[in-house]
């Protein structure tokens, strides 16, 4: 069956920042709670992860990745723009953040 | 996985508003002290008020949980004379802190964080918050004392305030022996959840998800007792009223006013992203006396455009990390290290020409990096390890980056400073300085009124806001203990009600972010680097267009909408309070940050004052009060605190 192409406004930007991994994530909204600006909301299905409503809204705190009580479900993404970069001193070797 | 259009292609529908819509629907309370805000100014009062037997009710837009700029994480206890390893006595320390930061600084807050933000260090660690490196992971570092593990920052170690010191770049500048010790390390960012379970363990109610949009006056009528306030759901859309005895304001400033592009606003201020100027707008709409809203400043750090701190511009020299340049070359600046007594680099001035000439001539090569690997593994250690991961939004960097193969021990992180040639001068901080004027109560102009942490004028930092907080709590909670309950005028209500909701009765328009754009634009052009009555006044009436022609087409479609709508009301307000004052202060300040070409004499004789606005019958008042007036700061704090009892003590 052909994929159906619904017609949706241009993705927010930055969109994405957090990746959430939903085979660990359990659905506990602790995110939900903890986002003091409601990036997130619940997924209607009880224990799925939840949807990230308003990324654009982040201002990259971090709270909900650090008191994220299941390991791996959930991974701060810097939008591309504010990845860090480092040298390594010895070798002179320029690194950023994937 | 995760984003709005994911769900929509699984499920084939767009996901309904979680919560029930509660548009229209009311709920009313009742307390002895309502705190509005619930950063580290709201729980510290909340908590302190209810310590002190009042019914106490906490309302906070986010979640009290990691609310507020200092939600995340702290890590220095500034100014805190109070600590046993401190080498001056607080009451002398706060007169030179007072000094160092000029003639328009907080007196009362500063002598009152100086008495007593080591008092509250103590209660932080009573509540289970940890100050002291109990697990030995810093041993060797420099600052840390063995014996009672406290860990002393190089900040404030010779002076009070971030200016480097005649003989900073000379050897032996800042011997152990002579340094004050005025500043703490911690491990902050475990301090917010413990405030919020203190609160609800101290028997606070605490209002999630509720933004405060107004304070109640007695009877209706501005200038009268603050006898309660408003606010709004911003998950549902119900509208609360809470009467109350007393009210202190603990919200924040308004950090996103200059900003236009909310996407950048947004991840890069080192505020909380609900920062909107509430606490100044709505004590205004009060008739209460606000000052200090004429200065701003270029945001520094972060300004908008520019990247977070310790991954990029004035980061990694920021806090005691030297700077090289690319080719590994130590640039002539203080890096707020134990070197240099923990000045500053302050991007402005010969310093920053020094620099920038360097770069021209071929002296320094850029990129410039933080030298984390050519520190001492114990200074670098506790750099990244305590510090950075501690300090608010750089915890989730140290994370990140240490997954991502980055080494304090062996790597250099880049600087961007002078890649982005910073200050821009048209990013700027909304009025910091400029607050609710207090009394030795921390109370305003208004009965039943009080204020705390950056809703004081010319505030301070993490400590000052605990300290500020607490001492609030407590004021307004004895004012509380000794008066009935006022009236409130169910059309002041309505009133509100009514312009609260009145974007969720459009389905069209013009939406929040492109109201807010319009707002800071106008900022930018007309309030940024330079000034003029006639550039003043093209601002206001931009405003009143905005207000007449945009306001009214104002649309929310859901409640967080409606929340982010109304922060945009109040920062209309919070420009016209703003630019009202500086039209006031007819001068050319480094001090206020105002370059009028108009009145170019730099911070004439006559113009050091406090100003202070108010309002009343719509018109804005304004007066001035003497630069200090706030007295004697050590007869004055003791003639005010004669009951006070030091560490709260839990068998209580």
């Amino acid at each position: 069956m052909e994929k159906k192409v619904y017609a949706i406004p241009n993705v927010q930007t930055p969109s994405v920042p957090v990746r959430i991994n939903p085979d660990k994530c359990v659905g506990c909204n602790t995110c939900v709670e903890t986002c003091q600006i409601d990036v997130f909301i619940p997924n209607p299905v009880k224990g799925k992860p939840p949807i990230l409503l308003h990324p654009e809204e982040c201002w990259y705190c971090g709270c909900c990745a650090t008191d994220c009580p299941t390991p791996g479900a959930m991974e701060f993404n810097w939008p591309l723009p504010l990845k860090p970069r480092w040298r390594t001193k010895a070798t002179g070797e320029v690194h950023q953040l994937k | 996985m995760g984003t709005w259009h994911d769900y929509l292609n699984e499920t084939g529908t767009p996901p309904e508003w979680p919560y029930p819509i509660k548009f229209g629907e009311e709920t009313e309370m009742e307390a002895d002290v309502l705190v509005l805000g619930g950063g580290i100014a709201g729980c510290w009062a909340a908590i302190t008020a209810a310590r002190h037997g009042a019914k106490v009710v906490l309302m906070e837009k986010g979640d009290v949980k990691r609310s507020g700029s200092g939600g995340p994480g702290c890590d220095h206890w500034c100014n805190v004379p109070g600590n046993p390893l401190s080498r001056m006595a607080p009451d002398d320390w706060a007169i030179q802190e007072m000094e160092a930061l000029g003639d328009f600084s907080n007196g009362i807050g500063i002598q009152i964080q100086c008495r007593e933000d080591f008092d509250t260090l103590l209660e932080m660690e009573q509540m289970g918050g940890k100050i002291r490196d109990t697990d030995d992971e810093f041993v060797g570092a420099e600052g840390r004392d063995d014996k009672t593990k406290f860990m002393v920052s190089p900040r404030y170690t010779r002076h009070a305030g971030y200016l480097a010191q005649p003989g900073w770049d000379q050897p032996g500048f800042n011997p152990p022996e002579n340094r004050y010790n005025m500043t703490l390390r911690i491990w902050g960012s475990t301090f917010k959840p413990i405030l919020k379970k203190e609160c609800l363990k101290q028997g606070v109610k605490v209002l999630d998800r509720v933004m405060a949009t107004s304070l109640l006056n007695e009877d209706g009528v501005q200038g009268k007792r603050v006898v309660g306030a408003t606010g709004i759901n911003a998950r549902t859309g119900e509208f609360i009223i809470v009467k109350a005895k007393a009210t202190v304001m603990a919200t924040a400033g308004s950090g996103s006013l200059w900003m236009m592009d909310m996407e950048h606003g947004g991840y890069s201020s080192m505020f909380s992203r609900n920062e909107s100027g509430d606490s100044s707008t709505m004590a205004f709409r009060a008739g209460a006396k606000l000052t200090m809203m004429e200065g701003s400043n270029p945001y520094r750090i972060a300004t908008g455009l520019k990247h977070k701190w310790y991954t990029g511009g004035s980061d990694a020299s920021y806090e005691n990390v030297p700077l090289v340049d690319a080719n590994n070359k130590v640039l002539p600046v203080p890096t707020q290290s134990w070197a240099d007594g923990g000045a500053m680099f302050t991007y402005a001035g010969p310093m920053k020409d020094r620099v920038q000439e360097g770069i021209e001539s071929g002296e320094f090569e850029l990129p410039f990096y933080g030298d984390f690997a050519g520190m001492k593994k114990e200074e670098s250690n506790a750099t990244w390890n305590l510090m950075l991961n501690e300090e608010s939004t750089t915890k989730i960097m140290v994370k990140t980056m240490t997954e991502g193969g980055f080494d304090p021990t062996k790597d250099q992180i880049m600087d961007y400073s002078f890649q982005e040639l910073q200050p821009n001068e048209n990013f700027r901080d909304a009025a910091r300085g400029g607050g609710i004027l207090v009394d030795w109560d921390l109370k305003s102009s208004l009965d039943g009124l009080y204020a705390a942490g950056t809703a004081t004028f010319s505030p301070e930092d993490h400590s000052y806001a605990a300290a500020t907080g607490r001492y609030a709590g407590r004021k307004a909670a004895a004012y509380a203990k000794g008066t009935g309950a006022g009236k409130v005028s169910r059309e002041q209500i309505d009133q509100e009600k009514e312009r609260v909701l009145a974007p969720t009765k459009r389905t069209g328009g013009i939406e929040w972010k492109e109201l807010h754009n319009g707002l800071s634009r106008v900022m930018q052009y007309y309030v940024g680097a330079y000034r003029s009555e006639k550039l003043y006044d093209l601002a206001l009436e931009e405003i009143k267009r905005i207000e007449e022609n945009a306001v009214p087409q104002l649309y929310a479609l859901d409640p967080h909408k409606l929340m982010r709508s109304l922060e945009d009301l109040s920062m209309i307000e919070h420009a016209k309070i703003i630019i009202q004052a500086m039209k006031e202060r007819r001068l050319t300040s480094a001090k206020l940050g105002v370059k009028r070409l108009d009145y170019p004499n730099g911070d004439p004789e006559e113009e050091k004052n406090y100003l202070l606005l108010r309002q009343e019958n719509g018109e804005t008042k304004f007066e001035r009060l003497p630069i200090r007036f706030w007295g004697n700061m050590k007869e004055q704090y003791e003639a005010h605190n004669q009951d006070y009892t030091g560490v709260w003590k839990p068998e209580n």
